[in-house]
């Protein structure tokens, strides 16, 4: 087993300002970047403040940037830098300090609020619900989503904008509409809500021009971009410009009113 | 400082994993404005860990399968000594509480008829566990935060408040359930980020903290789990049953060293992988005890039949109650047929192409790909015992999961004890979670409503006792003038240490006195555990605070381990190899001794604590007899070997 000293620069401060501060901390085989945060607690900074919880990939909360790159802590393996490098790790830009390597995600939380929830179809009772696999596996891939805000992080929409915050649901969000659209058996439409209008209007699905920065560092490899919001756009520029799916849309809503 | 924010709520639920969701929905359909508190962000509970899947007999893959079925596999895997009305109503409730997921948008995988898929695992007779791939905790989870949600989103549509009957307060710990006379009062709180204090004051807590693994060094759990609701109860005057029953999951990682104890999920078991040891033998198939012996498969051929061919098969051994397979490991690791890393192969590559593989167990394949190198589509894996789950806990009335003794307190989840006997099936706790959690949570808001004019009031002596013990860290004293105060981190270690090594998966009387004396020793250290900085989001001091929990814990674990001449389940003595019939009606019963000093500030030349005495004081307590018709479902043959003759011919 090898060993050796990494030199570390870990942001500290809080929401008045800080600074990287330099350690020179061991290293052992297999170790993470968490592992090494850990250390400095143990050792050197006590109060140093990291979010974490599983430390296995699957709470998403120990998001941080390393080396000016979003990523999980706990899966970025030290042996992916070369000993002789200072590893930076930061907190994540796009959310306010709380302290260190906190920062206040409470952003994601609000806007969490802001998409409607599932609606249950009628007549249609517990333990009824038939569904084919072929048919939630686009919903499944989005719901694997651990909620670790580093595609919100990155989104080059509210990165450095904060004035887009308040419109922008981030791609987090917009992926919850997608998923919620092709949930088979979702029935937001007959409630008369029309989640492909809101991804648009309320959500801010305009702002994203398909960089696809979000899918590059999600962690659980979602194709966020190509299989979420790009339907998404898809699916709500037909609602909205093409007069034909407008008027069907309209015709059959009458026609269930009247039913 | 008794002027601190006080805010009252009709119900408190401590802890936002399956069972405090499940509550808290529950107790705020009832009616009741209902508070979560939790350590983490909402949605990164120790349930998002799960992964194999929820247990409940919908029979929608195999049709035989029924809640009595459930029920004798539950009481088989918990050899007899689960607490059955529990038992009972689990099995009976489990299909309810998932179907019930559906409608609020879980998507769990399906069958070829479109219902819920349902999978083996280990002790389970028919396939029964609705899952989503290897994630279904977070699924779970998920599923269960969207659901409050919703429910907010209903009170900002009524009241133009998201929170008015239902709040998170998250990133908040709970230190002390304040008391009124004999009666619940509230919680003592502070926020993690800011460091402030808080009371809730509340009629009714449901405690749904989780379990204590981090007392342990080798450990799948997350750092949440301290032990705080077993010891918030413990201090409270509520006493714990059945400490000593800690399951040590079979596959844990073993390699590198920084993942060491990370969970391989038995679904790869129950999907077709296999052990074998140094030398390539299918070692599991000379552990199959006498319980189970007609019910396992005694050739490789057989076992490998039964993956298709279940009704004419008996089930591989791979497949055993998972205390068994644990013990097993262990003993081909002790006998030098381990793996280069001390655990030994688990295998699907042979067993599965490697696409199916990646499909059926995606987090798996990434999770050693990404930590270990391994593609466990290619080779085998390592994995040895780890410390996963406690079956004691808060003892608790079955139907209405009350603690005992303490009005208005309510526990649900792995904190409380009793539904899983001795050792719990794999499943059994995802849905446990919903079972308990929503009836804890519809029986504390009822509490709650029926209570109207006699609210318990919270006395200000308290909320000052509560917040002094909170600050001590900050001005704690090392053991001489010029020592410095003790670094939680290496008590921590310590303990950690001690459990692991004295208290552990095989268990010797020497060593647990042993672990006594230490605890005693760590205990009086711990009091002099000492943070620097300030109170704004400070792990030092979280630490510190949790290293009370973890210690009250990690005594009553050591005590009743001692006290069970035995072994049973997730209990294994050395010394005492035999499972005892007698033994079987015995439940041990913590409960604190000495309820003011020990907490107290060090006075100057105070003699260390006793570990003798310790803080535990155990009692032995004789469980109520299974009900006739509980019984009959088993054959007579089998009960003979669990119950005494008394029992069996009452």
């Amino acid at each position: 087993m090898s060993t050796y000293d990494a030199r570390f620069k870990v942001w500290r401060g809080d929401g008045d300002g800080g600074g990287l501060e330099d350690f020179t901390v061991e290293v052992h085989d297999g170790e993470v970047v968490l592992d090494i945060i850990h250390r400095l607690q143990a050792t050197q900074a006590p109060d140093l403040a990291v979010r974490w919880n599983c430390k296995a990939g699957k709470c998403g909360s120990c998001s941080a940037e390393i080396n000016g790159r979003p990523r999980l802590m706990c899966m970025t393996r030290m042996s992916v830098f070369d000993p002789a490098d200072t590893v930076t790790v930061t907190p994540m830009r796009a959310f306010p300090v709380v302290r260190d390597l906190v920062t206040d995600v409470s952003f994601n939380y609000t806007k969490a609020r802001e998409v409607p929830s599932f609606v249950p179809p009628q007549g249609v009772a517990a333990g009824e619900y038939r569904m084919q696999q072929i048919d939630v596996d686009r919903s499944q891939e989005f719901r694997k989503c651990i909620e670790c805000f580093l595609c919100q992080d990155t989104c080059h929409v509210v990165r450095d904008h904060e004035e887009n915050k308040p419109a922008f649901a981030g791609p987090r969000f917009l992926m919850r509409v997608a998923e919620l659209d092709m949930h088979p058996l979702d029935a937001a439409a007959e409630s008369g809500l029309d989640r492909r209008r809101t991804a648009q209007d309320e959500h801010g699905l305009g702002y994203c021009n398909i960089t696809k920065c979000c899918t590059e560092v999600c962690p659980e490899g979602i194709h966020i971009t190509d299989n979420a919001l790009i339907p998404l756009k898809e699916r709500a520029a037909d609602r909205k410009y093409d007069p034909l799916v407008w008027l069907g849309s309209r015709i059959r809503r009458r026609g269930e009113h009247t039913a | 400082m008794s002027e601190l924010e006080r805010q009252r709520w009709d119900v408190v639920v401590v802890g936002a994993g399956g069972a405090g969701l499940r509550a808290a929905i529950e107790a705020r359909e009832a009616g009741a404005r209902t508070a979560v508190i939790c350590k983490s962000l909402f949605g990164k509970a120790h349930t998002v860990m799960a992964e194999g899947g929820i247990a409940a007999s919908m029979g929608n893959v195999n049709p035989r399968d029924n809640w009595q079925v459930h029920f004798r596999d539950t009481m088989r895997g918990g050899k007899f000594l689960n607490q059955w009305r529990m038992a009972e109503l689990h099995a009976q409730e489990a299909p309810d509480r998932v179907w019930e997921l559906e409608t609020w948008g879980a998507l769990f995988d399906r069958t070829g008829d479109g219902k819920i898929s349902q999978r083996n695992f280990g002790g389970h007779e028919y396939p029964r566990l609705a899952h989503v791939g290897d994630r279904t905790g977070l699924e779970l989870i998920r599923t269960l935060q969207q659901k409050i949600v919703s429910l907010q989103q209903e009170d900002e549509r009524e009241f133009g408040d998201h929170e008015a009957r239902l709040r998170i307060f998250q990133e908040c710990t709970v230190t002390r359930v304040l008391k009124d006379g004999d009666r619940v009062a509230g919680t003592f709180c502070y926020e993690r980020e800011s460091g402030r204090f808080f009371v809730l004051e509340a009629p009714a807590v449901v405690l749904a903290t989780g379990g204590i693994g981090k007392s342990f060094k080798v450990t799948s759990n997350s750092w949440e789990y301290t032990g705080d609701g077993h010891a918030l109860a413990l201090l409270a005057g509520a006493p714990l049953v059945n400490m000593e029953f800690v399951q040590f999951h079979p596959t844990g990682m073993v390699w590198p060293p920084s993942v060491k104890g990370i969970l391989v999920t038995e679904s790869v078991r129950g999907d077709g992988g296999v052990l074998r040891n140094s030398e390539g033998r299918r070692f599991m198939f000379d552990y199959v005890p006498y319980v189970f012996k007609e019910k396992y498969a005694d050739t490789e051929e057989e076992g490998d039949r039964w993956y298709d061919d279940p009704d004419h098969n008996r089930r591989p051994p791979e497949l055993l109650p998972r205390d068994e397979v644990a013990r097993a490991i262990n003993a081909e690791v002790k006998a030098g047929r381990g793996s280069p890393h001390g655990g030994v192969f688990l295998d699907v590559s042979t067993r599965m192409p490697a696409e199916v593989i990646r499909r059926r167990l995606p987090s798996m394949y990434h999770q050693f790909k990404e930590l270990a190198d391994v593609d466990i589509t290619a080779e085998a894996m390592e994995v040895g015992p780890t410390c996963h789950y406690v079956m004691g806990g808060i003892a608790v009335d079955s139907d209405t999961a009350a603690a005992a003794g303490v009005p208005g307190l309510y526990a649900a989840g792995e904190v409380a004890g009793g539904m899983h006997g001795s050792n719990r099936l794999g499943g059994n706790s995802l849905s446990d979670l919903l079972v308990f959690g929503r009836r804890a949570g519809l029986h504390a808001a009822g509490y709650a409503a029926g209570l109207a004019g006699r609210l318990p009031a919270v006395a200000g002596e308290q909320i000052d006792a509560a917040a002094t013990e909170a600050l001590r860290p900050f001005s704690a004293e090392g053991p001489a003038a010029d020592a410095p105060p003790e670094n939680p981190y290496t008590l921590h270690q310590e303990l950690q240490q001690t459990m692991n090594d004295l208290v552990g998966i095989i268990r010797r009387e020497a060593e647990m006195t042993q672990a006594l004396k230490r605890l005693a020793e760590l205990r009086g250290r711990a009091r002099r555990a000492g943070v620097e900085g300030h109170r704004q989001f400070n792990p030092g001091w979280h630490l510190a605070l949790d290293l009370r929990n973890m210690l009250l814990v990690s005594e009553c674990i050591a005590r009743s381990a001692l006290e069970r001449t035995e072994s049973r389940g997730g209990h294994t003595r050395e010394d005492n190899p035999a499972m005892e019939r007698e033994w079987r009606r015995i439940n041990l019963l913590c409960r604190l001794a000495d309820r003011s000093p020990s907490f107290g500030p060090v006075e100057p030349g105070a003699p260390p604590a006793d570990p003798v005495r310790g803080q535990i004081d155990l009692a032995r307590s004789t469980a109520a007899p299974i009900r006739p018709d509980l019984l009959a479902l088993f054959e007579k043959e089998e009960l003979v070997k669990y119950l005494a003759e008394e029992e069996l011919y009452a």
